[in-house]
């Protein structure tokens, strides 16, 4: 290709492993250096986003997009990056499902912030103050962006055309990603750049079709590596996760997570998982098998771990109500800020 | 959004074919009373009703989920129902961390000969659903929900 590949890169909510994901291409990294030219990258490069707004609509060729939509700030650069960019790609499994982050989910802004600036251990805050988005000081006016009341995929934020799973996304599948967007050869918009096949389908453990009594975690015992972790009494995600991630965890002899978000054909992870987790368990009687299947400990953490703002219910009702008041104009109650 | 006393509530309801929908055959041979409010979708066993479906149904716009299968024992396929008892047990505690209650989601073994078990489960459940009020987690309503706040339609405050 004759010119260089434009290329930006961008962290919303995430950890910031993404990001390392990416360094973790190794020496193809100058490969990439010598392949595009960067135009937006906040964690290693200074450039200002003015800078972005100033590049035509649709110049850049690709943009790497990781990170869940917590807050005003990362919707914002998401569209404007949208705008700017050709190719939108959801990097990692928090812009592509939510991630970890959307577990939030389970409670709303109050619930969070009554959390975090009131109730931890840690906290002293006896003026009981909280986070504006607007704050007047002699200067003028400060701005602090929205902190939502839930945690998005990005494609509920701007129109995505690839996505590119994982937590994080792996090398090998970066790789893939950068050179077919390089050489143009690219696969049909939308589509899901992993494989469409289970986890357990490349897994090597030997599957012996057993059921289980309950479930342990992981800490409890040192599983045998050649065996079949789920039939063990391990919660593993392998059935209903996609693979393509070189199976990473497995060959730690650890528990698949879910972080390649669902199969192609499955109704949702979650839910999926739920059926396959449950079934697992031998008995007929009620009261056992209820004790038996307190074992899976915090069903939807573990069955959602990496898709809750991809889910059908996706929030505690609570939440939902929440917004809904704020939409009725009820906006949230004004708290006092000590000066 | 109507008031309690007046609200209809939407019940689906997957009946598995050789019992608990025979079971409907015969509440409406007999004239057994039930509410329209439940709507059966009729499947093979109630093993078939694969936790997604259920989860499926609320985010379509059901206020109330009801699954009824052969007794223990009786399942045509032998182990179905065990099955669906098992997904039931972990299901009743992902709905509760939902923030969903317990009324919504009921199963039930309901043999092609109850009839009459049948439309009391329905109006039972009719009735708390009814008290409970609707549901509202369709796709239509998240979806205003994220207007709100992702495009900022509805006057609400933003950064
Ligand atoms: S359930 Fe997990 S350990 Fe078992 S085969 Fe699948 S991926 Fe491998
Ligand atoms: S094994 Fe599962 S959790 Fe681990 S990297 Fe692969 S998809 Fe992610
Ligand atoms: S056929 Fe009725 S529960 Fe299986």
């Amino acid at each position: 290709m004759a010119d260089k590949l434009k290329l930006a890169l961008y962290w919303a909510a995430s950890c910031g492993g993404c990001e390392i994901a990416v360094l973790d291409i190794d020496e193809k990294i100058l490969k990439v250096a010598e392949l595009a030219d960067i135009y937006l990258w906040p964690v290693a490069l200074d450039f200002k986003y003015k800078d972005v707004e100033a590049l035509a609509d649709g110049f850049l060729d690709v943009c790497l997009f990781n990170g869940a939509i917590r807050n005003s700030e990362q919707r914002e650069i998401a569209e404007l990056l949208r705008r700017k960019s050709k190719v939108m790609v959801a990097f990692g499994a928090c812009a592509c499902y939510g991630g970890i982050p959307s577990l939030a989910n389970q409670f709303d802004r109050d619930q969070i912030f009554g959390r975090v600036y009131f109730d931890t251990p840690s906290t002293v805050n006896p003026g009981k103050v909280l986070p504006q988005t607007s704050y007047r000081v002699p200067e003028g006016e400060l701005h602090l962006p929205t902190f939502y009341n839930a945690v998005y995929k990005l494609d509920d934020a701007v129109k995505v055309d690839y996505y590119l799973p994982g937590c994080p996304p792996p090398p090998s599948l970066i790789w893939t990603a950068v050179e077919a967007i390089v050489s143009g050869n690219l696969p049909p918009p939308g589509s899901v750049i992993a494989e469409e096949k289970a986890v357990c389908h490349f897994c090597t453990k030997r599957k012996d079709e057993k059921t289980v009594t309950a479930f342990r975690r992981v800490h409890e015992f040192i599983p045998d590596p050649e065996k079949c972790l789920l039939e063990q009494g391990i919660i593993c995600s392998g059935p209903v996760t996609r693979g393509g991630c070189g199976e990473r965890c497995l060959s730690a002899n650890m528990p698949c997570r879910g972080c390649f978000g669902p199969t192609p054909e499955a109704i949702e992870q979650g839910a999926n998982m739920l059926g396959a987790v449950a079934t697992m368990v031998e008995g007929k009687d009620e009261q056992a098998l209820a004790k038996a299947l307190e074992t899976v400990v915090d069903p939807l953490g573990t069955f959602y771990r990496f898709t809750l703002a991809d889910s059908f219910l996706r929030l505690r009702n609570r939440s939902l109500t929440a917004r809904e008041a704020e939409r009725a104009g009820a906006a949230p109650a004004p708290k006092e800020v000590a000066s | 959004m109507s008031g309690k006393d007046t609200f209809e509530p939407r019940i689906v309801a997957f009946l598995c074919n050789w019992c608990s929908y025979t079971a409907a055959d015969l509440a409406g041979i007999a004239r057994l009373k039930y509410p329209g409010n439940v709507r059966i979708i009729r499947v093979m066993c109630s093993g078939r009703v694969a936790p997604g479906f259920i989860l499926k149904a609320f985010h379509e716009g059901a206020d109330g989920v009801l699954v009824g299968g052969c007794h223990p024992g009786d399942c045509h396929y032998l182990e179905g129902n065990y099955k669906t008892l098992k997904r039931k047990l972990v299901m009743d505690r992902l709905l509760d961390q939902f923030g969903i209650e317990k009324d919504r989601f009921r199963l039930e073994w309901i043999s092609g000969a109850e009839g009459e078990k049948l439309a009391r489960v329905a109006n039972e459940m009719t009735e708390r659903v009814r008290r409970l009020g609707p549901l509202g987690r369709t796709r239509e309503r998240l979806a205003r929900a994220d207007a709100l706040e992702l495009r900022n339609e509805g006057g609400a405050a933003s950064g």
